[in-house]
């Protein structure tokens, strides 16, 4: 299992480099804000923490985790849409 | 295979499909929006799936605190992202890495908490799998410490990122005497607590050592990023971008969640590149802007250079008049036009200059503004169009053939002392070549050095006036004269 996850670890690492390295200097702003947004994926494993069935002191944790990976996530997405959206009107 | 590894395996395809789209202006809003629904997905699944919490362990379905904290999370995200102005995008990207860093540096410990204190009478040794992770003690305890150390790291160096950038601290370099041997130490101790806690004590003794350890981390972030100068913030920021990636990685191995292994590594990967392309962009590698002492520090090391001598100054009529007669301009804008909101007035001129029959564009320098792609936003935001918008490679050979180039707010990123003077801090910079054009016309408010605190000896070029002031004011009497004229 362990194995698997590092090969899927490493695998999306060459991914990332590829895809990034395609990318114009023009969108690197928006870029770093909406990969920026896919890294608040953490709020995954906040939900899980939260649901977990833990104690008082974990759950208020993962309660907090929860709020500012979704910050990030929204936060993250709806800036980076605004910018795409002032790129496109002059089309 | 569940159905939520299906959902998850779909999600992690729109992360890539979203990430794919963003390599073209024109699919890269549906990029994003592919991203965003992948995650949307993802949060769906992970919420109404019955059963998640592996183990067997009853599921604390908190509805109201879990759907609660999302819709918390969600208004406040959403007001950041409509409120936030466009000239401070480096110091949004810097608050939502450190929430996201912050996130993982608490999953890992309520991990800790919930999971293993209440299951583990021993150290991890002795425990053959925990409730959340089917890794093993060992490599479990791993993952969690790597989770606090980079989560934390993540989220007090994108405090202090964001504090420099925002100018609430000051950008100078903060340099303690024996910093390097400071930061090696505190980070040897974050590992033998790490240690001891892992594998020699347990219980709430080992628990009240990670808390120390997460602290501890803490404080290596922010000794990290104080001795980098405000100038090289974006490299940080886009480097704690990746480490907030990384950071979600590791959580996903500590709640053996495939999906964040696979975002978390996308934007790990992703936030270096950004990093690399912007150091190669100031001809610096990553290890020297990382050791710090960089911008701030250099006026003492130029010495009594800075003084500027046969400095030529004009006024908004003389520079309109010059712009009347070029058949050619070029404008290089730098974060100044932003500060001093002028990009607008900037537009109109052009527009004016082009319905005379003059070819306007713009250079845009891979470190202009104070993130890379960041004047391409704030001028996008003025409607500029951006097929006018050129890369420093595409255009510096066209300055010689150029009338006059317009440098607003841009001072460093057209420094021809770094191609003339070995000795410049900045040698070997690559810069915009504006000097060749035949006059140069710089808006400034005065000869104060820009962000890497050095003299511009353009100023003093024979072809180079200066337009002393607020840049918006002086182009806005600059934009009377021309439509008067």
């Amino acid at each position: 299992m362990l194995f698997l996850l590092l090969f899927v670890f490493l695998l999306a690492i060459v991914a990332g480099f590829e895809l990034i390295t395609k990318v114009p200097p023009t969108l690197h702003t928006p870029l770093m804000s909406g990969s920026n947004a896919i890294s608040g994926i953490t709020l995954l494993a906040a939900i899980a923490c939260a649901q977990a069935g833990y104690g008082p002191a974990a759950k208020i944790m993962g309660f907090i985790a929860i709020v500012l990976a979704t910050i990030n996530v929204v936060g993250g997405f709806v800036v980076t849409d605004r910018m795409m959206q002032m790129f496109k009107k002059k089309k | 295979m569940d159905l939520i590894d299906l959902l998850f395996l779909i999600a992690a395809v729109l992360f890539v499909a979203g990430l794919k789209g963003m390599a073209r202006v024109s699919t890269a809003r549906r990029g994003n929006l592919l991203s965003a629904l992948g995650m949307l997905l993802a949060i769906v699944a992970t919420v109404v799936h019955p059963g998640f919490a592996p183990g067997g362990a009853p599921i604390g379905l908190d509805w109201t605190w879990l759907l609660g904290g999302i819709a918390l999370g969600a208004i406040l995200g959403v007001l950041l992202a409509l409120m936030v102005k466009m000239t401070a995008m480096p110091e949004m990207v810097a608050l939502l890495n450190g929430f996201g860093g912050a996130a993982s540096l608490l999953v890992a410990l309520s991990a800790f908490y919930g999971d293993y204190l209440p299951n583990a009478a021993d150290a991890p040794a002795a425990l053959s799998g925990t409730h959340l992770s089917i890794l093993g003690g060992h490599v479990w305890m791993i993952a969690v410490v790597a989770s606090i150390l980079v989560g934390a790291v993540t989220l007090t160096g994108s405090v202090v990122a964001m504090l420099k950038l925002a100018e609430k601290i000051s950008g100078t370099p903060v340099l303690l005497p024996g910093r390097h041997l400071i930061l090696g130490g505190t980070f040897l101790a974050v590992m033998a607590l790490s240690i001891v806690a892992g594998w020699f004590w347990s219980g709430q003794d080992a628990a009240m050592l990670l808390i120390v350890a997460a602290i501890l981390s803490g404080i290596l972030g922010i000794l990290a990023v104080i001795p980098i100068g405000g100038a090289d913030m974006p490299v940080v920021v886009s480097l704690l971008n990746s480490y907030s990636g990384i950071a979600a990685s590791t959580a996903g191995f500590v709640m053996n969640n495939p999906l964040l292994i696979t975002a978390g590594a996308l934007v790990g990967a992703s936030g270096i590149i950004l990093s690399q392309i912007m150091c190669k962009a100031m001809n610096r590698s990553l290890m020297n802007v990382l050791v710090g002492g960089f911008g701030g520090a250099a006026p003492a090391a130029g010495g009594g250079k800075s003084e500027y001598v046969g400095v030529k100054s004009t006024s908004p009529e003389e520079a309109a008049m010059i712009l009347a007669d070029a058949s050619s301009v070029i404008f290089v804008p730098g974060y100044g036009m932003a500060v001093a909101q002028a990009q607008h007035v900037v537009k109109e001129l052009s527009k004016t200059l082009e319905k005379r029959g003059a070819q306007v564009r713009y250079a845009i320098h891979p470190v202009a503004g104070r993130m890379p792609g960041h004047m391409n936003v704030l001028l996008a935001e003025a409607d500029v169009p951006y097929d006018q918008l050129v890369e420093m490679d595409l255009i510096n050979g066209d300055f010689k053939n150029t009338d006059v180039v317009v440098v607003i707010g841009a001072n460093d990123v057209v420094n021809p002392a770094a191609i003339e003077d070995p000795q410049s801090p900045i040698a070997g910079m690559p810069i915009l070549n504006a000097h060749e054009a035949r006059t140069v016309l710089v808006v400034k408010r005065s000869l104060s050095p820009g962000y890497a605190g050095i003299k511009n000896p353009l100023f003093e070029r024979d072809n180079a006036l200066m337009c002393f002031g607020d840049g918006k004011a002086f182009l806005e009497e600059v934009l009377k004269e021309l439509k008067a004229g």
